[in-house]
């Protein structure tokens, strides 16, 4: 369990990192933040760098800023600076929801919203929520910045669409002006702070008449990338979220999902556990926005 | 694949080390530091034996390269001690409660408990099954761990009342 041999190079701007990336030629040139997931891949030797460029100490890619109707997170912010942050608590209550079942303490110290999300673990939850509330992420280059919507970015397991001369630097989450807005984020895992075998995410804004004017879902484990519940969103608008109307929208639930089974859960198991969660997420998410 | 010269502050002293970058903070405090008193486990990031302090935090040493840690400021379980070498109050309870039956995730359970009590003086039951939620211990069944955490916090307490 040791990584194999690389260069390191400890990176003193944002600028010197895109240099560094443009000019990789054949090196497999890798950026190491909070090295969560990277180190252990590594040591497992399913990731095999020829340079680690460490951007832990780049203060230009820390810090949470609140824009009005968005949150712009850089992508080195820790794990642990967003669940202590006022700023996600008040504004971004899903995401301070699921930063609670990100790993342990221990990681969280360490681990960066941008790594969690370039990494792309199925069931990250970080993902799950950015997702769920349409993030728009913030790519920089040699060549300069460009901005894309998160719906799209994780391609597979463990696969995301970042170039290998990219890097994350900021992470835009809407934040939604209504009054009577829930949330909610539910998981299940074998112990504490382990990978989620499922998980959901819900935000929902009712209008005046108690129906659902708004709904952003998402669900984790369920696919080999984090899902973004469509049909079923399209299904709740509208409607008042009693168990019925909840009932009939997971129905679409099957549909938007494709789990696998592997060494922790079967498939099966993962669709009714999804069912689950999602109809709990949606019900407690839609309680929150009443009182 | 240049080894790299690096200064880390290691339990408040100035410590250099000349490392390969792959090596590990956990290798390199153990084989070139001789601070042994950290544990290496599972060497992924699971079982939470080599938590040292990193800048006042627990993190996993095993999920840092030394190199991340230069200019840092780590504490290790060693740091726990007393000034004088003896056992710090922590570590003192731990032996109270006989908290350990192996003794290998001793050191990281001492580290999360420490974290825990810097931050909170009086923590729940709750509290610390949370704080040690990182750490494995396949003997103990952590019931006395939790009890050497709540008796260091009640003592803190009444000696800082007292005091």
């Amino acid at each position: 369990m040791k990584a194999a041999e690389f260069d390191y190079v400890r990176a003193t701007s944002l600028d010197e990192v895109c240099r560094l990336l443009a000019d990789a030629g054949d090196q497999e040139r890798k950026i190491i933040a909070g090295g969560q997931t990277l180190v252990p891949l590594m040591a497992m030797r399913m990731a095999r760098p020829d340079m680690l460029i460490d951007i832990g100490d780049l203060a230009e890619l820390v810090g949470i800023d609140d824009r009005g109707d968005a949150i712009a997170i850089r992508a080195g912010t820790r794990q642990r600076a967003i669940e202590r942050s006022d700023i996600v608590s008040e504004r971004l209550p899903l995401l301070a929801k699921a930063v609670r079942n990100v790993g342990h303490q221990q990681t969280r110290n360490r681990g960066t919203i941008g790594g969690s999300l370039v990494h792309g673990d199925p069931s990250a939850e970080l993902a799950m929520a950015c997702l769920a509330l349409d993030a728009v992420l913030v790519m920089r280059d040699a060549t300069g910045e460009t901005e894309m919507p998160i719906d799209g970015f994780f391609e597979a397991s463990m696969v995301t669409n970042i170039a290998p001369d990219q890097i994350l630097t900021e992470i835009r989450i809407p934040v939604w002006a209504g009054r009577r807005i829930g949330t909610a984020f539910h998981e299940t895992a074998s112990r504490q702070g382990d990978f989620a075998i499922v998980a959901a995410a819900a935000q929902i804004e009712l209008a005046d008449d108690g129906t659902v004017s708004r709904a952003a879902l998402s669900a984790g484990g369920v696919a080999p990338a984090p899902v973004k519940l469509r049909a079923v969103e399209a299904a709740l608008a509208g409607k008042r979220p009693d168990g019925p109307a909840v009932e009939a929208a997971i129905a679409g639930l099957d549909d938007e999902i494709d789990p696998e089974t592997d060494v922790h859960a079967t498939a099966d198991y993962r669709r009714r556990v999804a069912r689950r969660l999602v109809s709990r997420a949606i019900a407690d998410a839609a309680m929150e926005a009443g009182r | 694949m240049k080894n790299v010269e690096i200064t880390l502050n290691v339990n408040g002293r100035d410590r250099t080390a000349t490392v390969p970058p792959r090596m590990t903070l956990v290798d390199c405090l153990r084989d070139m530091m001789r601070l042994t008193g950290t544990h290496v486990g599972c060497e992924h990031g699971i079982c939470g034996a080599c938590s040292v302090m990193l800048d006042g935090e627990p993190v996993r040493s095993c999920l840092m390269f030394a190199v991340q840690a230069a200019g840092h400021r780590i504490t290790t379980v060693e740091g726990l001690l007393n000034d004088d070498g003896t056992l710090g109050d922590l570590q003192d309870s731990f032996w109270e409660c006989h908290a350990m039956q192996c003794g290998y995730c001793t050191p990281g359970m001492l580290v999360a408990s420490h974290a825990l009590l810097e931050e909170n003086p009086d923590p729940s039951e709750d509290d610390i099954r949370e704080a040690i939620s990182g750490n494995l211990c396949r003997c103990t069944g952590y019931q006395q761990i939790v009890e050497a955490v709540q008796m260091t916090g009640k003592r803190r307490r009444e000696g800082a009342s007292h005091g």
